[in-house]
């Protein structure tokens, strides 16, 4: 093309004192949002480990291998195991249906997925003492029966299931309306069955999206406490999970093993952030 | 093999996409499906397919010769089906795309490992791929990813081929060639062959027979000179090549069709024409001349012209010409 000349972003990163501002606004606005990050984000973080380890690393060592705390460990990642695989199948069904059919209903199920984001995590904790508690509405049943579920395990799990259930599905939906379901329209022509279609065909590219949900989904479920804290009933050893344990152990003034079991559940969230920002750069690319 | 449907009906919610439409296709024919966006021929090929299912009627069937598929699964039905995107699987090789309608068979009826390797390299060389097995659909271009699709459609070995809006994705002249390659391909293998497209000069092009639909029913199907030279239907006249539309032509009632090439372009003095006009604007760039002319009574008509006829005439913009029709169309009003 003569005449023509081609705009590459690349070739002038420099800009031209016209499209800058000036130096005091873009000091202001940068030092602003330094300044909450560091307040808000990373003061705390850091005063999680340090008043951890304040009073020694023995004593660090003492609360994280003490009995309660380690069965809070255990109950909380039994209850993330659990969970989280049981929230993916959720998760890759309502997607499925969601981006794959049409059906009457079908924004009241969107709506639905949604619903825990919006509902407060208290309220869902209520909900299920309300449903099964002693005086819930199946309580005499599951009493008569010898099943317990609220101030036990299965109370837990429920009530950890209801609070992450969008995070799988909510991270698929997108992916799979993007990509059509014309591959697997071809699939289906070319003989292969459902199971094989999903398999081979729609699992391998929603696989990065699907990991990326299956990250956010464990760490609200190791994480989470309001829901977890009404249908608990803090039984220590028993039904506490790691942030109940936290605030029992704050409320009783033993601050430094507080904030041992704190920094333990903080590095739960490093480490997830971490995997979730190398699944992000999967993911764009 | 031959393709017969009958009494096939689909609506969505009140919309009427294919409105009891029979049809049938000949045996080792290349048909085009040609129709605007939402004439339905997209859905008809989908129910060819078997991914979309048609609506009850008391005589709905769809036959593949003697075979009956109106109820078989997609799988079941043996068609190679071509998608507009190309719908390639992303996570494999251009290799494992092909081989994936082989590799889903059941143990029983599944070819030996060695046995789908030749195959797959037999449908590679065929393609004009042989040196692309290993890379993955996104290293490749649009024409070669069309190819693709259509190797990975063909490994299953189907009595049927079916390609929606194939080169609707590619450039002109990777249409062209494609275009070309496809007719030579269907040429040698003499499989039936299906393509939805919207561009009438593809179907007029490509096509043994063009079936045109429009507002899901079928306007008019034959061969594609037959189709031009005889439209049915002034929806046909008016979208199988160019036409100019003249209402109320000489006391005539409803519109009056004239094809470009049917206009003769003379003197104004000249004897028997039927009306003067002015060269609006002409362009001369191509084989033929296209004139634009304002008629006397302030309507404008396409005429085409060669360039020999042109340069003889000296015609120019603004020039005084006489104007005969050679052949007019008239159709009764819908």
């Amino acid at each position: 093309m003569a005449g023509v000349t081609a705009y590459s972003p690349s070739a002038d990163i420099e800009l031209r004192p016209a499209q800058r501002e000036p130096w005091w606004v873009r000091f202001l606005l940068i030092g602003g949002a330094l300044l909450v990050l560091t307040v808000l984000l990373l003061l705390p973080l850091l005063t999680v480990f340090a008043e951890a380890l304040r009073r020694g690393w023995e004593i660090y060592v003492a609360a994280l291998s003490e009995p309660d705390a380690k069965s809070a460990l255990k109950l909380t990642i039994t209850v993330a195991a659990i969970v989280v695989p049981l929230n993916v199948i959720f998760g890759l069904a309502a997607a499925w249906l969601v981006t794959r059919f049409n059906f009457r209903g079908k924004s009241l199920l969107v709506t639905l997925i949604d619903l825990p984001f919006a509902v407060s995590p208290v309220v869902a904790g209520l909900i299920y003492v309300l449903l099964f508690g002693a005086h819930g509405w199946f309580g005499p049943w599951l009493q008569a029966h010898d099943i317990k579920i609220i101030f036990a395990t299965p109370g837990l799990i429920l009530a950890t299931i209801f609070i992450t259930f969008p995070f799988v599905a909510r991270e698929l939906i997108p992916v799979m309306q993007s990509q059509g379901s014309d591959a697997e329209h071809a699939a289906l022509t070319l003989g292969a069955s459902g199971w094989q279609t999903f398999w081979r065909v729609t699992l391998p590219n929603v696989k990065w999206g699907l990991f990326y949900g299956i990250i956010l989904c464990n760490a609200r479920a190791m994480g989470e406490f309001g829901a977890v804290s009404v249908v608990s009933g803090h039984l220590r050893g028993v039904t506490n999970t790691l942030p109940l344990h936290i605030e029992i152990l704050y409320n009783e003034y033993q601050f430094a093993a507080s904030f041992a079991v704190a920094s333990l559940l903080a590095l739960l969230a490093l480490v997830t952030l971490i995997a979730k920002s190398f699944l992000e750069n999967r993911l764009e690319s | 093999m031959s393709i017969i449907a009958q009494h096939v009906c689909k609506s969505y919610g009140r919309y009427a996409a294919l409105d009891d439409v029979s049809v049938e296709f000949h045996t080792g024919k290349l048909v085009a499906l040609l129709g605007p966006s939402g004439s339905g021929k997209t859905t008809l090929l989908r129910i060819l397919a078997g991914l979309e299912v048609p609506d009850d009627h008391p005589r709905l069937s769809v036959r593949f010769g003697d075979r009956d598929v109106t109820n078989l699964k997609p799988g079941d039905r043996g068609v190679g089906m071509v998608f507009q995107h190309y719908a390639l699987f992303r996570n494999m090789t251009v290799f494992d795309n092909i081989a994936f309608g082989l590799t889903v068979k059941p143990r029983a009826r599944r070819p030996a490992r060695d046995e789908i390797r030749k195959r797959v390299e037999r449908l590679l060389e065929l393609v004009q791929l042989e040196a692309f097995g290993r890379r993955y659909p996104h290293q490749l271009s649009g024409g070669q990813r069309q190819r693709v699709a259509l190797a990975r459609a063909l490994a299953i070995e189907p009595q049927v081929l079916l390609l929606d809006e194939p080169f609707g994705a590619l450039d002109a002249k990777v249409r062209k060639d494609l275009r070309r390659w496809l007719r030579q391909f269907h040429d040698e293998m003499g499989i039936t062959t299906i393509f939805v497209t919207h561009d009438q000069e593809e179907a007029l092009e490509l096509a043994d027979e063009i079936v045109v639909l429009n507002q899901g029913r079928i306007e008019q199907s034959g061969e594609p000179q037959a189709i031009y030279d005889e439209p049915g239907t002034a929806f046909v006249c008016e979208f199988l090549g160019n036409v100019n539309r003249l209402d109320g032509w000489r006391d005539h009632h409803g519109p009056v069709y004239v094809r470009p090439h049917e206009v003769e372009v003379g003197f104004a003095a000249d004897e028997g024409i039927q009306t003067t006009a002015k060269v609006s604007h002409l362009f001369a760039a191509g084989p033929i001349a296209r004139l634009n002319l304002r008629l006397n009574d302030g309507r404008f008509v396409d005429a085409e012209i060669s360039r020999s006829q042109l340069e003889t005439m000296a015609l120019d913009e603004g020039d005084e010409v006489g104007l005969r029709f050679r052949n007019t169309r008239r159709f009764r009003e819908e």
